[in-house]
């Protein structure tokens, strides 16, 4: 039976091969082009300097994106209001801008020359200047707070409701409960999110440095892109892909050690039962007004500078909407696959062998795309065309790039299916395609949509092509949107900035929604 | 169509592509752009030459000198073009470009003279802002002035690169206290020209790093007069853009032609509006309306590649000392 | 005394009306097609959602809001556990939610859990039990409360055939020991006979008032006669 077979093979062969392309892609990269250079090599002052400033930056971002994260997720998940679903699809966005769109529109709001500014201007205050460390924290928290509330709020979701009436009936009061039922929650989710937040905080370089104010917001990742442009250094540039291994590897160690959340595969679903909804509506519509001001108005610049200008784009928009949405597609199935291979091969293993599975999952992440690039790119020269594998290398590295999102997702969903059916699935003498099929997917079917929106969402963010393998027929939205910026035409940019996020929002909104229809329960 | 004559069609097709012999051009990825000079290049070239011509992007300058490196003599490219002057010196050293015979009338300040590479174009480094702005004489008056200005990082920016040169060309020894003057000027260092051009236009400074001929685009593109450069009196650095031959070409003969090609007027007179910069041999059309004029060579400052190469350790230096206090 | 006054209970289009009382001491089966209210019966009347008609009253006095200060103690099919405490402290949870507990306090929890046979669990988690002894940490918080109502929300639905039995036991202990009223929402005919005294059916939107449990199946109202189909 083909089901059975295709199950058999994701699950005993799929698991361990990815994990095997996994280090391939991270490790084998960075010693290709160490080797190709001549060994690591040694990093002066400045690279520690951009170390140092790299863990800093990374770690206030983080903390202070997980940290608002919580009350907005706990907002949203006990008040109901016109637009809630909207706002929760909305805090997708962010993430999948590329960065110049997400600057651009961030400091239309909050720039020298922002609504703010000229808000102060009018009372003849001083215009506010964002510029700096507290610039580069305020841009990640914009880019990384909506998808922290995203992870959370499944958390809080995933509380059952009768928990919160038990403990309502038990007389227990807002803050008892808090103890007794989210802070177990969020311990368990704080973590992993923070794991991702952190990795994305750490391997941002344009965002640090266009709002850093100067060299003093270099990373580490700037600083590899200067060992490999100007100096050709390549032993150095691999000695800091190194260094964000470990600084990446030592947060992961730390997340490691608190348990992975239960999920219970509810939905978003409100939370009707609390007792403190009322008691807490002005503090909790506080926090969703300014979370979603701070979200929206930077979007809104975006499309209202665009929005006029989509006329004038050239018809190269169709083919490149057409060319990111198939690659996106690729990229997800490509993900969505890799993740589902690993959550269902190491779905019954103890739980230390599935937090080291997802750490593995994370090195996608955790590696500097320009080092994976080159190193693919020494790799696979010798052989082939790099070129003729621009669509196949894209897909591959943007799944990669997914595959931790995806698994953090996915994994304790399927943990806890396993847990709950093995048994009825062993009484039943169901084969693996069966269980597949009509127990797995079915049952996943919402982690499995917001997932694959994610993936899908990202990969059309995503540059797209890898400049090594880029094939100069291949244009996709980011591609094109850089293109007419590099060649003075920035309102067809902004245009073409319009067309990204709407196409990346109805993406990743098909998906999650599709998924959240077809759950069974 | 039965199956006979649509196989004979499909052989015959391919036999024809099999024998148009390819040349491989490796450039910027603006170069080829639909909105960059490479689409006319293309249908210009293959006009006359009875080949294929496929034209690579490969990031900026500077990514377009790691990709050869990375390849190295079993590349497939025949010709790099989109190296600029800071650049020649490292390319040369990596034994891979062969001398070349191409020989024109350079309208390059300066001349032009090198057996490894020729030029295509060249332009000005220059500070652009709004024509209701007064400019700074030079950079002194910069330094002195409240402006605000949005520079690039010479570490990740061919605009970036140049300013370092520039400002190590007007002010020498000097060009460390110049610019611990000029931090607080800069509102931000961007990682290119693309985020740095987007944000002036959005109001973010009064001024910011281009070239000279930034806005002649303005003006003829858009009928937007609203745009000049700062005229400094220490002259301008210059970007010279050239292109060379790899040993390793399999398309000699095709290769000198492009090469030809690529100083006459045929290509010469596409590159002002699409790659916004002067033409290495001004064409016998002359330059558009709108456009500046070249500087006097007193004006126009640049380094030989070698001491460009032997300068940037110590400069890049000196830039991130005074900035990162 | 529990006194359903002209209660309508509404969740976006969908409404609830009751009017009803039910005598201190009554074991009262909730009977009905499932969507079609009875756990919004249960809700109402546990304070979790508010009426939009009518009022709620026990012993002659109005409940009052919040369902911790109604003198009510509940029981769902899961969920009653919290899952990172221990069996001690998932019981002594019912005495004091912040588990600040007095030695007469703790003394009163093991006495509980004596009562169900747990004494032993004391320390473990409710993962580490049977479904069977999960279901009896519930009840011996239950006990523990002494609240005069009980509401039950299929307590027992996923339990086989034996171990349902051994709780429907182990609860008409409890109650007893508290002399409470209870209200059960139940699928099983079986159940509800073991069970109750009276019933309620719940359907197309009305909560009818108690009748005695014997005449309720003996001659069932038509809606009842098409859920249980054979089964009487």
């Amino acid at each position: 039976m083909a089901g059975g077979v295709i199950a058999v093979i994701i699950r005993i062969i799929g698991g361990g091969a990815v994990l095997v392309a996994l280090l391939a892609f991270s490790f084998s990269t960075v010693l290709a082009v160490a080797l190709h250079g001549d060994g690591l090599g040694t990093l002066g002052s400045y690279d520690w300097q951009a170390v140092r400033f790299t863990i800093w930056q990374a770690l206030a971002s983080t903390g202070l994106s997980v940290g608002i994260a919580v009350p907005v997720a706990r907002a949203l998940a006990r008040q109901d209001f016109k637009g809630r679903s909207l706002l929760i699809t909305l805090l997708g966005a962010p993430f999948i801008l590329p960065v110049i769109v997400g600057v651009l529109g961030l400091l239309a709001v909050f720039g020298r020359a922002g609504w703010i500014s000229q808000g102060l201007d009018l009372f003849g205050l001083d215009r506010l200047s964002i510029y700096g460390p507290a610039g580069v924290i305020l841009a990640h928290v914009f880019f990384n707070l909506p998808l922290a509330t995203r992870f959370i709020l499944q958390g809080w979701a995933s509380i059952p409701p009768d928990r919160f009436r038990v403990a309502d009936s038990l007389g227990a009061q807002p803050w008892t409960q808090f103890q007794l039922i989210e802070w177990p929650m969020l311990r368990a989710m704080l973590p992993g999110t923070f794991l991702l937040i952190f990795l994305l905080c750490l391997t941002s370089f344009a965002v640090a440095l266009a709002i850093g104010g100067g060299p003093r917001g270099t990373t580490i990742e700037l600083a590899i892109y200067q060992s490999f442009r100007l100096d050709f250094d390549l032993g150095k540039a691999s000695s800091l892909a190194l260094i964000q291994f470990v600084i990446c590897g030592t947060v992961a160690a730390l997340a490691i050690l608190i348990p992975l959340p239960r999920n219970d595969g509810h939905g978003l679903g409100l939370i009707h039962t609390r007792q403190d909804v009322q008691s807490n509506r002005i503090i909790d519509f506080g926090f969703i007004s300014i979370t979603a001001a701070f979200l929206i108005l930077p979007l809104a610049s975006i499309v209202i500078r665009g929005a006029i200008h989509l006329p004038e784009l050239p018809n190269a928009v169709f083919a490149a909407a057409w060319t990111s949405l198939w690659i996106a597609l690729i990229s997800t199935s490509l993900c969505i696959g890799m993740a589902l291979s690993l959550a269902l091969s190491f779905a019954r293993t103890g739980q230390t062998t599935q937090k080291l599975v997802e750490v593995v999952g994370i090195l996608g992440l955790a590696t500097s795309p320009l080092v994976v690039g080159t190193g693919l790119f020494l790799m696979i020269f010798p052989f082939a065309h790099p070129m003729s594998l621009a669509v196949p290398v894209t897909a591959m590295v943007n799944a990669m790039m997914a595959l931790p999102f995806a698994l953090r997702v996915l994994f304790p969903a399927i943990r806890d299916t396993y847990v709950d059916y093995i048994r009825l699935r062993e009484s039943l003498m169901m084969s693996s395609g069966t269980w597949l099929w009509k127990v797995i997917l079915p049952r996943l079917s919402k982690p499995l949509g917001f997932a694959a929106g994610l993936a899908a969402a990202l990969s059309m963010g995503d540059l797209g092509v890898i400049a090594l393998f880029a094939d100069p027929d291949l244009q996709t939205l980011p591609l094109m949107l850089y293109r007419l910026m590099g060649a003075y035409r920035m309102d067809q940019a902004a245009a073409v900035a319009v067309v990204l996020v709407a196409q990346s929002l109805a993406l990743f909104w098909i998906f999650d929604r599709g998924g959240r229809r077809h759950a069974t329960s | 169509m039965n199956n006979i004559t649509l196989f004979a069609g499909l052989f015959l097709a391919s036999a024809a592509v099999a024998d148009t012999p390819v040349l491989t051009v490796y450039t910027y990825d603006s170069f080829i752009s639909d909105w960059g000079p490479g689409p006319a290049v293309e249908a210009a070239f293959e006009a006359t030459c009875g080949c294929d011509l496929q034209m690579v992007g490969a990031g900026d300058g500077a990514a377009l000198l790691a990709r050869i490196r990375l390849e190295g003599s079993r590349s497939e490219a025949d010709i790099v073009m989109g190296l600029d002057t800071n650049l020649t010196h490292a390319a040369s050293e990596t034994g891979l470009f062969t001398s070349i015979s191409t020989a024109a009338d350079y309208t390059v300040p300066g001349g032009w003279n090198n057996s490894l590479f020729a030029p295509f174009d060249w332009g000005y480094f220059a500070f652009v802002h709004n024509t209701d702005l007064e400019s700074p004489k030079n950079f002194k008056e910069l330094a002195a002035s409240n402006l605000k200005i949005i520079i690039q990082d010479p570490r990740s920016s061919t605009p970036g690169l140049g300013l370092l040169m520039w400002v190590k060309a007007a002010y020498g020894v000097e060009a460390a206290s110049l610019w611990a003057e000029l931090a607080d000027n800069i509102v931000t260092v961007t990682a290119g020209w693309s985020e740095a051009y987007g944000m002036f236009l959005e109001g973010e400074a009064d001024m910011v790093l281009s070239y000279t001929t930034s806005p002649a685009y303005h003006i003829i593109a858009e009928g937007d007069a609203s745009k000049k450069y700062a005229k400094f009196d220490e002259g301008h650095y210059m970007q010279i853009e050239v292109a060379g031959k790899l040993a390793s070409t399999d398309q000699n003969a095709l290769a000198d032609q492009f090469l030809d090609f690529m100083v006459s007027d045929a290509f010469q007179d596409i590159i002002p509006t699409t790659n916004w910069m002067f033409p290495a041999v001004t064409p016998a059309a002359g330059l558009p309306d709108g456009f500046p004029k070249a500087l006097p060579d007193s004006q126009s400052l640049i380094f030989s590649p070698s001491e460009a190469a032997a300068i940037r350790t110590g400069a890049l230096e000196e830039w991130q000392a005074a900035l990162s206090q | 005394m529990l006194h359903l006054n002209q209660v309508e209970f509404t969740q976006g289009s969908f409404s609830l009306v009751a009017n009803f009382k039910i005598q201190t001491g009554a074991k009262v089966a909730v009977i009905g097609p499932s969507g079609e209210g009875k756990s919004t019966l249960l809700h109402g009347i546990a304070g979790f959602l508010k009426p939009t008609r009518g009022n709620i009253r026990w012993a002659g006095e109005p409940m009052p809001n919040h369902p911790g200060l109604r003198p009510i103690s509940l029981l769902f099919q899961d969920h009653n556990l919290f899952p990172h405490l221990t069996v001690f402290n998932n019981v002594a949870i019912g005495l004091n939610p912040r588990l600040r507990l007095s030695a007469p306090q703790k003394k009163q929890v093991s006495l509980a859990l004596q009562k169900v046979g747990l004494q032993d669990r004391n320390e473990s988690y409710p993962s580490d039990l049977s479904g069977g002894q999960r279901g009896r940490i519930g009840l011996a918080r239950v006990l523990l409360r002494q609240r005069p109502l009980l509401l039950l929300d299929e307590p027992f639905a996923a339990l086989g055939p034996a171990l349902k039995d051994e709780m429907l036991e182990a609860l008409d202990n409890v109650l007893s020991s508290n002399s409470a009223t209870a209200l059960m929402v139940t699928h099983d005919p079986q159940d509800a006979l073991i069970f109750a005294d009276q019933a309620i059916l719940v359907a197309d939107g009305y909560a009818s008032a108690p009748q005695p449990i014997q005449e309720f199946f003996d001659d069932p109202p038509r809606a009842l006669k098409a859920y249980l189909g054979n089964r009487t």
